[in-house]
């Protein structure tokens, strides 16, 4: 299964560069064909598979400090694809990919029982609690090459696969097996104008992403670079999003435990 | 009217007072009925659940309620397997008990899941390694003994049983009934165990998840354990309901005493493993992924229980009425165990209750905080849909089936029929 | 659910659930079969016989 020849994407999520500007977001609606309510007001009850949280300090003036932080799914690894959602679904509507590390989500095969809602840490999945209903003339800029779902299912972040698709269609017919790193990119990574986003093959020493990750492969992906840190590490998801931050308390919350002593 | 369909020896209401009673419990029934239509036609927008609580009461409800109709498969164990012959004047009801609640268990999940018509696909594309799965599966299996457990006693009506052919299919039946009601006891033990399960392998929420066996959290075997405490104090509850109701006495003290003894023990059993899981649970599990004890039960907003809801499920609903049914002398004051058998109901209640929605309440992210929740009317009146159908079930049943089989003998009716 | 469904995988997870799975099925198939033919069986002879209900 776990040939040394296999992927692993993943994502390093540079947070001082992070402005909060929400560019992500709105790629990934639009590159995706997220559905979006004419008051979409309630986070609860919307659809964002890239969502950008506000953390602060809670400190007061002059102390006082904010930072962005960009949450895509956490293709968590788990123990050798062990993730928490994808054990949970009882109709194997969401797979581990051993060949890509790509937490897949199948819109077709979900029937919305929200097992996996209930198994992510990181509000990952979300609902479609109503059908999509395009504003006029919308339904012709809709993406191609991603199925709209419908009301009653689960979705998420897919690391735009269909990207990945869509790239190793055109290696393979120029004859090639492999792609190069910048064939394979997320709507997310190209759209953050502060360049905060870099995504690529976490295996792949030549990678920027393993530059920056310097993932630990003895110790289930930690990071050896000082400066990064995965969202809730201590419980074993294992994820495949290293965020970097230069500032100590923001390192701190991405630990549950830490951030409350 | 209906004289001639109900048993023979025994008086019922007139058929008018019936019929009224019976439509008003319909009316709640059709109530939930409106509220089913309204998530099957416009989706579970319905809900007052959110991205954060997606299991909320119905999930509960579902828990619960399979808990409760655990009752069935653990008096038939001792009734058949365990060889307790005393309980055969109990099993019948208890049996219709646990077809209500597991239909009602099934009529809920078909509401709950967000593609109804794709529910098939839990069975056919089933991913073995998910709970869930194997709640399904069992669930659907053990339905089918309930049913099949039911039937014979549908076919003992006095019309039916005059044609030949129910008459021997009903007898063959209970001949064999020990085959079903092992087969079913094994089922139990399994999807009662999964349900415990459902959270207990969640790695991602430290207040569901725990450690176990192989690949079975200690909640596997907690939950399983509950419902064979829990279970048969709910069909206590009921009997007595049911005699209450209709004014009679149904079923010897002896029976109910046996079959309250036998709980009280496995509650006792139970509380003591749940406070060493619980302890460990404090002490290892919650630190190892970063809380403490404390972490899941202050500043939680909304409710001032805090601890206090931990206090109620395994002191006041747990240990209490433990000691209360294991005691003789409570259990000769039809007071006291009308009040024990009561205290473990709410307390499996609770556990369900604190293991489904608690376990999303918690913000496991530092930078999230607590979720809130509270049931749209439409989930309440599916919620309560069951139990209405549940009401005129049993109603029915004990109108024109020989459920009791003491009744004719502890109320004798002069001048017979 | 069937061996023919793709994402099935010969397994121990499959066999020892689908085991215990149809072993429950059968037993209770076979047991409401049983009980059927019994009684189509008991129905036919008993019907030249008497026609009376005792208790079981
Ligand atoms: S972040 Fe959530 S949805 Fe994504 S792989 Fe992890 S558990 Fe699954
Ligand atoms: S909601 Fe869909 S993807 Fe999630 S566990 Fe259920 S069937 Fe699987």
């Amino acid at each position: 299964m776990d040939q040394p020849n296999n992927k692993r994407f993943g994502m390093v999520i540079d947070l001082d560069k992070c402005t909060g500007c929400g560019a992500c977001m709105v790629a990934c609606m639009a590159e995706n064909n997220v559905p979006f309510r004419e008051d979409d007001t309630d986070k609860l009850l919307s659809i964002a598979w890239m969502r950008v949280y506000r953390l602060k300090n809670g400190k007061s003036f002059p102390q006082a400090e904010e930072c962005f932080l960009p949450r895509p799914c956490q293709h968590c690894e788990g123990h050798h694809g062990h993730s928490p959602c994808v054990s949970v679904c009882p109709a194997t509507a969401t797979d581990y990919d051993m060949q890509t590390g790509i937490v897949s989500q199948v819109p077709t095969r979900c029937f919305g029982c929200r097992y996996c809602m209930a198994a992510c840490p990181y509000h990952v999945r979300q609902f479609n609690w109503w059908d999509p209903v395009w504003p006029d003339g919308m339904e012709r800029s809709l993406n191609p090459d991603v199925s709209v779902r419908m009301r009653g299912i689960v979705e998420k972040c897919s690391f735009c696969y269909h990207r990945y698709q869509r790239a190793l269609d055109k290696a393979y017919a120029e004859g090639r097996r492999d792609l190069k790193e910048h064939e394979y990119q997320t709507a997310c990574t190209q759209a953050c104008p502060a360049g905060a986003i870099t995504f690529g093959d976490l295996n792949n020493p030549a990678h920027a992403v393993h530059k920056l990750a310097q993932p630990d492969m003895a110790h289930e992906g930690q990071s050896r670079n000082p400066k990064a840190f995965r969202l809730l590490e201590r419980l074993g998801t294992n994820t495949k999003i290293y965020y970097l931050s230069s500032k100590e308390w923001v390192r701190k919350a991405g630990d549950t435990a830490v951030q409350k002593a | 009217m209906d004289s001639a369909l109900i048993p023979k020896g025994v008086k019922r209401c007139p058929i008018g007072q019936f019929a009224v009673f019976i439509a008003v419990v319909g009316a709640v029934l059709l109530w939930g009925v409106v509220a089913m239509f309204l998530c099957y036609i416009k989706g579970l927008n319905q809900t007052n659940m959110n991205n954060a609580y997606g299991f909320a009461l119905w999930i509960w409800a579902d828990l619960a309620v399979i808990a409760l109709g655990g009752g069935a498969f653990f008096t038939g164990l001792l009734r058949y397997i365990i060889g307790k012959d005393e309980l055969k004047n109990i099993i019948n009801y208890a049996v219709l008990i646990g077809f209500v609640c597991y239909s009602s268990a099934l009529l809920i999940l078909a509401i709950d899941v967000g593609q109804p018509l794709r529910a098939w696909f839990i069975f056919w594309h089933a991913n073995v390694h998910s709970m869930l799965t194997e709640v399904a599966f069992c669930l659907t299996c053990y339905f089918g003994v309930l049913t099949i457990e039911y039937i014979p006693l549908i076919l003992e009506n006095r019309q039916l049983d005059k044609v030949p052919f129910c008459h021997h299919l009903s007898h063959n039946m209970h001949g064999i009934m020990a085959v079903f009601a092992a087969t079913g006891a094994f089922l139990s033990f399994f999807h009662q165990g999964s349900l415990g399960g459902v959270t207990g392998v969640l790695f991602g929420r430290p207040f569901g998840y725990r450690t176990g066996i192989g690949i079975w959290p200690w909640t596997f075997f907690l939950y399983t354990w509950s419902a064979a405490a829990c279970g048969p104090c709910f069909t206590i509850f009921i009997t007595r309901i049911t005699e209450a109701a209709t004014r009679k006495k149904l079923v010897k003290d002896n029976v109910i005493d046996l079959l309250a003894k036998i709980a009280g023990w496995m509650l006792l059993t139970y509380i003591v493993a749940k406070i060493i899981d619980t302890w460990y649970w404090a002490a290892v599990t919650a630190p190892s992924m970063g809380l403490t004890l404390m972490d899941f039960y202050s500043n939680n907003p909304g409710s001032a229980y805090g601890l206090w809801i931990l206090i109620a499920e395994v002191g006041i609903c747990g240990v209490l009425p433990a000691i209360m049914l294991v005691s003789g002398s409570v259990r000769r004051s039809p007071a006291l165990l009308f009040i024990a058998v009561t205290l473990a109901v709410i307390g499996a209640c609770l556990n369900r209750w604190v293991m489904v929605l608690q376990t999303q309440a918690v913000p496991v992210l530092s930078f999230e905080s607590w979720f809130t929740y509270f049931p749209s009317w439409q989930e309440i009146a599916t919620t309560i849909l069951p139990v209405a159908y549940g009401v005129i079930l049993i109603a029915l049943s004990y109108r024109y089936l020989p459920i009791f089989p003491q009744e004719q003998e502890l109320n004798p009716i002069e001048g017979g029929k | 659910m069937f061996p023919f469904s793709f994402e099935w995988v010969w397994d121990m997870g499959h066999m020892v659930f689908h085991g215990g799975l149809w072993y429950a099925l059968s037993i209770l198939g076979m047991g409401v079969t049983y009980c059927i033919i019994k009684a189509v069986y008991d129905t036919a002879k008993g019907q030249g016989g008497h026609h009376g209900h005792g208790q079981h």
